[in-house]
């Protein structure tokens, strides 16, 4: 839902009026304004300030995040250029306990007394809140790692190119469709670019430089006869890459039915392919429902990882955190106590990693000042870990935090979200072929689409952007109106090939939604393209 | 406090505009003072405070524009960040849709300000949640929920002499009560601009009765039956489709109102007679801003009118290219309903399932304006008038068009808080023949 609320913000989703009321990420600035960091000392001593004023207030632990976070982006749309937009949001939040309880405040004000009057006022919440707690917050140790950096292993800061070329480059991918058959395309660019320094009262100072880029694009197709359209949106994944990403080399496409992308982005040559596929969808036979064999491609196939993995593994939605908004999961800790819950069949193996090179979520350190690491979720099938932060160790028996914690602005209290979450490829090194060409009857899935889960992530129904029939180990033509709806648990067992790693690739959310007041996040999902027997699919096509 | 008066706006903004050196240039400034409050497992958990105020500078030359900000307010700062919009237009391609700023505009009176809604303290927040902890430990429920409040002002000014300025204040209240063993689930959402409409005990008592009365619910078939949607329920619907009615999206022939042959169902029957739905920013129970972003007046606008499309909504390029008025989004939603109570919508029901929230919404064919989602928190099986027994989650794949023509009544309007945009509306009770349930879910 958040991704929605970008969009409102970029003027292309609805209208100024309903802006008003949507949350700003940020403010307009210049790009020259953006290459320059703040100075590391200026930070340090204002974190000081922070952590002194909060702990004369009688704060026991504090953390500062100071944090510049910048995006551009570019969005066009046939032959024109619609809006390029450089936003900045600059400023401290302060998070503290007092009397045991939480309390956090944040400003954009950055002089010494704004900044002491913050801290108090944090500590001043804190306190209201004590009375409403069952028992104070225990933090997991952690170690002050005193002053530090990580900075992003990019090769190319998007922030550095000029908008003309960014913009140049949409436009030509729009012509290429255009030429190509598309009645529209609009496209969009998103740089994110985040400048964070975190100081706690356990010692550590930390500055980093985190960078994420999404190009992406939707072709329209019409038919003006019958007045149907169809749509088809790029195949491009979001990345913690810079400007590279864009830059196509040989070894990073995959062929197929359709070229498929590694870590570099054809964003010309998918939307030649897009505009061609819009057009043979609008003739592609409308599917008979029923029970599928399903092969899908990691471009379709990370989404339903985020929602039925990701999502029922955090720690705060199992403990009832997110009761009220996300909801809660159903891999209850009994279930992870058992040691012997049965999630998946015995080729799943899923891995949580904020360390993961190009992958969105990779940080050096969380927002709470834990250094980042890998581990395992599920492990032959079976239910092992969860998700956890620095106030939630110690409930499954940690001695320290995961280090999923992060927050999305500098206004925003930090909380656990969700670590790059990756099905692992499978042991034999099998082709996308080798899937296929045992399946009698079967659609094969590729790119993300309509996607909805309930919340305990049981009930799932998922739509994507290409689907081709399967007939006797071969495809057979495209199909349409294709959604498969199942359960975490069943489908995850019915799991029964899944592709080496010569396949292995990342997809990912730009903006996953979580938390009251609401927060986005990114994070990334790898695989390798996996086959699901027997899977119900539904036709959605209906008259009005 | 961040809050700017009227006449403080205005001076600000005429000192910023002094320092303009473009073809057009137009500001806004806006800031809000909040906090928030949020609770989980009968205990509070995150909870805090953010204030923050932002100057907007767009200038354009020619067709070129710019857009720069701030968040300094003395005159070196202002003075900045007018040349620095400058600067990025000229160097922006030039846009063909770019739209001069707009001339002076009436507007009506705002009344989206409520002092009482300004003046919430740490502590009042905090009292407001002990009060709905309160009932949901003597229920023996386990609850999460979150209290918001926030007080804002709005204002802008452009070089052709527009000038507008507004004030709101809102507070959001919603909670979900489970029971210990998680077999039931209740929820309850309200939302005001003035914080003394807030009723948090009668709030998380319905939320409390619905998850007490939601334990061991049975599974029924998935298919179509007759429901009644709460107006929360019906909020998350009705507003995806206020959402994609975009006239230039019908226009161009990829939208739901559009028709073979470059054609729209503006002016046709598209839904059920008694179905009104409009928008009015003076409306005393729903009041929303009288102007928007760019300085179009907010006025009532009627978008479905006897089941007949009325109006769709212009950005001011596409209304200048058709040559029609332009008539913006509006910033809220009416549904007109009936006179009845759920009470009695629930008794004149031989069959039928009640239905407390709809959640994770999400677009299935923009053609169709079919969705997907689930039932959630409190689903409840109806026969002979009266509620028989709880029933387990469903999902749905459902159109809010083919919905609204399937209509059998509807209930008294009522302020709602919508679950996934958190926008605010008055909308009824909707009794709904042939809903489709497409499968069952475990989710309690």
């Amino acid at each position: 839902m958040k991704r929605r609320d970008f969009l409102h913000f970029a003027g292309i989703g609805i209208s100024a009026s309903l802006m008003q009321s949507i949350p700003v990420f940020g403010s307009p600035i210049t790009v020259e304004e953006a290459l320059t960091p703040v100075d590391v000392a200026l930070k340090k001593r204002m974190s000081d300030v922070a952590l002194n004023a909060a702990r004369s207030k009688g704060a026991t632990y504090t953390d500062v995040r100071l944090g510049r976070y910048l995006n551009q982006f570019v969005v066009t749309r046939e032959d024109k250029v619609q809006n390029t937009v450089n936003t900045e949001s600059y400023g401290m939040g302060i998070r503290v306990i007092a009397n045991g309880s939480w309390g956090f405040a944040a400003t954009d004000n950055l002089d010494d007394d704004h900044i002491a009057a913050t801290a108090a006022l944090a500590v001043q919440i804190a306190k209201e809140n004590a009375r409403l707690l069952k028992e104070p917050v225990q933090l997991a140790p952690q170690v002050g790692y005193g002053e530090v950096s990580w900075k992003a292993p990019i090769e190319k800061n998007a922030f550095e190119v000029p908008v003309k070329e960014k913009a140049d480059l949409l436009l030509s991918v729009n012509a290429a469709a255009m030429q190509n058959g598309a009645n529209y395309i609009n496209s969009i660019l998103f740089v994110v670019n985040e400048q964070k320094y975190f100081a706690s009262t356990d010692g550590s100072y930390i500055d980093q430089d985190i960078h994420r880029i999404w190009p992406t694009f939707t072709i329209t197709k019409i038919d003006p006869k019958t007045g149907k359209f169809e749509t088809r949106n790029s195949l491009s994944a979001p990345m913690g890459m810079g400007y590279e990403y864009l830059v196509p080399r040989q070894q990073d496409k995959i062929a197929g039915v359709t070229t498929l992308y590694k870590g570099r982005y054809d964003m010309l040559e998918d939307a030649k392919a897009g505009a061609k596929q819009a057009t043979e969808k609008m003739a592609a036979k409308s599917v008979e429902a029923g029970k599928y064999d399903l092969v899908l491609d990691p471009s379709h196939l990370w989404l339903t990882i985020h929602e039925s993995v990701g999502h029922p593994s955090e720690l705060d939605r199992v403990l009832g955190y997110e009761a009220n908004y996300a909801g809660t999961s159903f891999l209850t800790l009994d279930k992870w106590q058992s040691k012997k819950f049965n999630f998946g069949s015995k080729l799943v193996n899923i891995v949580a990693d904020k360390t993961q090179p190009g992958s969105l979520g990779a940080v050096g350190y969380d927002d709470e000042g834990v250094k980042c690491k890998q581990w395992d979720i599920i492990k032959d099938g079976t239910l092992v870990n969860y998700q956890a932060i620095r106030d939630q160790a110690h409930i499954i028996g940690l001695k320290e935090s995961q280090g999923c914690c992060y927050a999305d602005n500098w206004a925003s209290v930090q909380f656990q979200r969700m670590a790059n979450i990756s099905l692992q490829p499978g042991p034999d090194n099998k082709s996308v072929n080798d899937l296929i060409k045992n399946v009698e009857k079967g659609i094969y899935i590729i790119g993300d689409g309509s996607f909805s889960i309930d919340q305990q992530r049981y009930n799932f129904q998922f739509g994507g952007q290409l689907y081709y029939e399967i007939k006797n180990g071969k495809i057979a033509g495209m199909l349409k109106d294709v959604a498969y709806q199942s359960n975490t648990q069943e489908f995850w067992n019915s799991c029964t090939a899944i592709a080496g790693q010569a396949d292995y690739r990342l997809g990912g959310s730009f903006f996953d939604g979580k938390g009251q007041p609401g927060q986005v996040s990114a994070v990334s999902h790898g695989a390798s393209t996996a086959r699901f027997n027997g899977v119900n699919v539904i036709n959605t096509a209906r008259k009005i | 406090m961040p809050i700017l008066t009227k006449e403080a706006s205005q001076a600000l903004l005429k000192k910023v505009l002094a320092f303009s050196k473009a073809d057009e240039c137009e500001v806004n400034v806006y800031g809000s003072d909040g906090g928030n409050i949020r609770y989980a497992l009968n205990a509070v958990s995150t909870s805090g405070g953010v204030s923050q105020r932002t100057l907007v500078v767009s200038s354009a030359f020619g067709k070129r524009s710019g857009v720069a900000t701030i968040n300094e307010f003395d005159d070196a700062s202002l003075e900045k960040v007018v040349r620095r919009a400058e600067d990025l237009a000229r160097l922006a391609p030039e846009n063909p849709e770019y739209v001069s700023v707009l001339g002076p505009q009436e507007y009506l009176e705002s009344k989206t300000f409520v002092e009482a809604t300004a003046n919430i303290t740490p502590k009042e927040r905090a009292d407001a949640v002990a009060e709905s902890l309160r009932i949901s430990k003597e229920n023996k429920l386990v609850s999460a929920g979150f209290l918001e409040n926030s007080a804002g002002f709005a204002a802008m000014m452009n070089s052709k002499g527009l000038f507008a300025y507004n004030t709101n204040s809102n507070v959001a209240f919603n909670v979900t009560l489970r029971t210990e063993d998680g077999k039931g689930s209740g929820y309850a959402s309200k939302g005001y601009n003035d914080f003394r409409q807030l009723d948090v005990t009668k709030a998380t008592t319905v939320a409390a009765r619905k998850a007490t009365g939601s334990v061991t619910a049975r599974a029924i078939e998935p298919g179509k039956y007759t429901v009644i949607l709460e107006p929360a329920a019906v909020a998350v619907l009705l507003e995806n489709m206020l959402f994609a009615m975009d006239a230039r999206q019908a226009d161009e022939g990829r939208s739901f109102l559009s028709k073979p042959g470059g054609t729209t169902r503006l002016g046709e029957k598209l839904v059920d007679e008694r179905v009104n739905i409009y928008s009015d920013p003076q409306n005393t129970d729903l009041p929303t801003s009288t102007w928007g972003a760019d300085g179009r007046p907010q006025e009532k606008v009627s978008w479905i009118e006897n089941g007949v499309v009325k109006n769709m909504y212009y950005s001011r390029f596409w209304a200048q290219k058709k040559g029609v008025k332009a008539i913006p989004a509006p910033d809220g939603m009416i549904m007109k309903g009936g006179t009845a109570s759920l009470d009695e919508l629930i008794r004149g029901t031989e069959k039928g399932i009640l239905v407390t929230r709809l959640w994770y919404i999400r677009p299935v064919d923009p053609q169709t304006l079919l969705f997907t989602g689930l039932t959630r928190d409190g689903t409840f099986y109806i026969e002979n008038g009266q509620i028989k027994f709880p029933v387990k989650n469903f999902r749905f794949n459902e159109s809010p068009v083919i919905m609204l023509n399937n209509l059998e009544a509807m209930g008294i309007a009522e302020r709602t808080v919508s679950g996934e945009s958190t926008q605010h509306y008055l909308l009824p009770p909707l009794k709904i023949r042939d809903f489709t349930f497409s499968s069952l879910s475990d989710a309690v």
